[in-house]
């Protein structure tokens, strides 16, 4: 096989090995439906009560019955919102930031064509919120504060404590996306008041097609989705029960993996981070520094495009992505750095490189050997490149 | 992930004539790095034969930006100015063996380059934003209504995506969006009445065969389930000259309304469709 660097476990992740063995029963001879009145259905039950327990464990949930498994984060996202919503039908305002996940930002935008009122905060150009700027804007009518933990491009954390003791003392319902900090950085839920929060399996080392919302216990809940009785009422559907008990492994592993996940893989982060910006002129670390998500790192390369930098650097082997217009599939770059707002001349330049525990020291020598004449090369041909470089 | 061509990726990864000439006779600029994309093209130019001898470019944008101005300096080098400025945006295209419809504006750009070069080289700047009868209509990206109304026609494009596709227009914040729309629909109006003064020329000149033909298609087409639906039905039994006879069948047999039926309805959808004159007769019987 030709070589291979996989620094994009902010799009997906390598579902771990022991995960794959975990699900494999029960997509060959355990087919049995949960809801069954049978045992060799019913049975299966105890699998998904199992996972549910991990996923609870590694949140540090009061109680596992506070996890309902969905299909993926943005299921998650767009239940925990729309619930809240139908839960409280007198209230018509909703607080997020400019910052999202589009999971969460095209729902608001298309809930205010619909009749809701929306404040997007904005940040400032490290990435960090204005805690003033969501006291003040929240009112009477404010139904639901949604606000991601850390961000998918930059990795920049958000103070969620901070956040949710507002919401609370406020008496406004409070959603954080928490996709990108799930087994990456350590929280308990006991400690957090958080109401809703959503993950991803495969953003984890579990696979695609499966998700979980946390609702903590006393939250009022409007289902997303009607049908059977699955999920305590909560989410109809028969259950992904291969999915579902991968990512209960996958919880597991992730609370294992959790002070590797801080220690090592920061450590291989900051040494990709650093030999680029010593080896690379011209270049800048988008987000605040030290509040980040372990495994992160997005980096400007000033006068070029980043669509170009990844075709080249796809072409050695090493997939990482790009906040520029070209790659979005719009005309205009990234919106997490157009709130930030990265100088025009960095914006369309920006690689991000994501990391997991599976990445080796071996790999960051190879991203920064091969992606110096790489930015090199399209910076000769850039008509802003050579006379400006210094 | 862009689905590029062979030749896309080729000449991405090894790009030709990339650079600048130095003492260059013509030097066209266009986009900006706020916008994405730039492409800077310097050409090298015979003063007696106004032959292209070298063409060079720098490039800022992705990898069909880079891929579209190599291939436009491949494509001009050796021509003369004369027949470069005939080269459009899908005479780019062409050459790279297509490119993804959300990447067409960067064949434009190259062709807007080659355009702004050849300006400079007949005698200073091309004036886009100073000519009195153009006007900005996509303020994120300074795309006027001249520029839009050209992609529309070269491109055939329908509808205001196609425009976003292939000159950025409406790409950016999309406020400009129903202008967009406007000039569509003002173009396609305009082309519509050309085309239907196509089709009364070419009805003049039915032959009898035609004449025929098209009654029976009008009849399958727009007469027939019509009548259907009331449980009635229709047959053609002739056709003299500008004259139709048909009978009525089924539901319509012994209706009061066939007379109306046949003049306001069949006659109508004949000459509506076939000839201006078509007389319809009812056949008893």
């Amino acid at each position: 096989m030709s070589k291979r660097v996989y620094v994009d476990n902010n799009a997906t992740t390598k579902v771990a090995p022991e995960v794959f063995e975990a699900m494999k029963p029960f997509l060959t001879e355990e087919y049995g439906n949960p809801s069954s009145m049978h045992t060799f259905g019913g049975k299966i039950h105890r699998y998904i009560d199992k996972a549910r327990e991990e996923v609870a464990e590694l949140l540090g949930a009061n109680e596992p019955s506070e996890i309902i498994f969905t299909s993926c984060g943005t299921e998650s996202d767009n239940t925990a919102i729309l619930s809240t919503l139908r839960s409280y039908p007198d209230k018509k305002h909703i607080i997020t930031t400019k910052v999202e996940h589009s999971a969460v930002l095209n729902l608001c935008n298309y809930l205010e064509t619909v009749g809701y009122r929306v404040t997007y905060l904005g940040v400032d150009n490290q990435g960090l919120l204005d805690l003033n700027e969501l006291k003040s804007a929240i009112d009477q009518d404010t139904a639901i504060i949604s606000v991601m933990y850390a961000n998918n491009e930059t990795g920049v954390v958000f103070p969620i404590k901070e956040i949710a003791e507002i919401a609370k003392t406020r008496g406004v319902v409070f959603h954080t996306d928490a996709v990108q900090a799930v087994g990456k950085i350590p929280f308990k839920l006991t400690e957090l008041p958080i109401d809703l929060l959503s993950l991803s399996g495969h953003k984890l080392h579990a696979s695609k097609g499966v998700g979980a919302l946390y609702v903590r216990k006393g939250t009022r809940f409007t289902p997303y989705l009607f049908g059977g009785h699955h999920e305590y009422g909560r989410r109809a559907g028969t259950e992904n029960v291969a999915g579902i008990v991968g990512l209960g492994v996958a919880a597991k592993l992730a609370k294992e993996f959790m002070e590797e996940e801080v220690i090592r893989v920061k450590a291989l982060r900051d040494k990709l981070e650093r030999a680029i910006l010593g080896k690379i002129s011209n270049t800048r670390v988008n987000g605040h520094r030290e509040l980040r998500i372990p495994n992160t790192t997005n980096i400007g390369f000033e006068f070029i495009e980043g669509e170009a930098i990844l075709l080249m650097l796809d072409e050695k082997g090493i997939c990482a992505s790009s906040g520029s217009a070209c790659t979005s599939g719009s005309l205009t770059p990234s919106h997490v750095l157009k709130a930030m707002g990265v100088p025009f001349t960095f914006i369309q330049g920006s690689i991000r490189f994501s990391l997991s525990r599976y990445n080796t020291d071996e790999d960051i020598d190879y991203i920064v050997e091969n992606l110096p004449p790489i930015v090199e090369r399209l910076r000769e041909i850039s008509p802003y490149g050579k006379q400006r470089v210094s | 992930m862009w689905f590029y061509s062979d030749k896309v990726k080729e000449l991405f990864k090894n790009p030709k004539n990339v650079g600048e000439i130095k003492d260059a006779d013509a030097v066209g600029e266009v986009g900006n790095i706020v916008c994405g994309d730039a492409l800077r093209l310097t050409l090298k130019i015979d003063k007696k034969t106004e032959k292209i001898l070298d063409a060079k470019f720098q490039t800022f944008g992705c990898a069909s930006a880079i891929a579209s101005s190599s291939a436009l300096t491949e494509m001009i080098k050796g021509m003369t100015i004369e027949e470069a400025s005939k080269i459009t945006n899908k005479d780019i295209a062409e050459y790279l063996g297509g490119l993804p419809n959300e990447k067409m504006h960067c064949s434009v750009m190259g062709m807007e380059a080659l355009e702004a070069a050849i300006a400079n080289y007949r005698g200073g700047i091309l004036k886009r934003e100073t000519a009195g009868d153009e006007k900005i209509i996509c303020k994120c990206f300074s795309v006027t209504d001249k520029k839009i109304i050209r992609t529309i026609k070269e491109n055939k494009l329908k509808t205001v995506d196609d425009v976003t596709n292939y000159t950025k227009a409406g790409g950016g914040c999309g406020r400009c969006k129903p202008e967009i729309e406007k000039l569509l629909k003002e173009f396609w109006e305009k082309e519509a009445t050309k085309f239907v003064w196509a089709k009364e020329e070419a009805k003049k000149k039915l032959t009898n065969l035609e004449r025929i033909s098209l009654v029976q298609q009008t009849l399958e087409r727009e007469i027939r389930p019509q009548l259907k639906m009331d449980g009635g039905d229709i047959q053609l039994v002739d056709v003299e000259d500008k004259k139709v006879y048909v009978k009525f069948l089924g539901a319509c047999l012994g209706c009061l309304s066939t007379g109306v039926t046949l003049k306001a309805f069949v006659e109508a959808k004949l000459r509506e469709f076939v000839e201006e004159d078509i007389v319809v007769e009812e056949v008893k019987g």
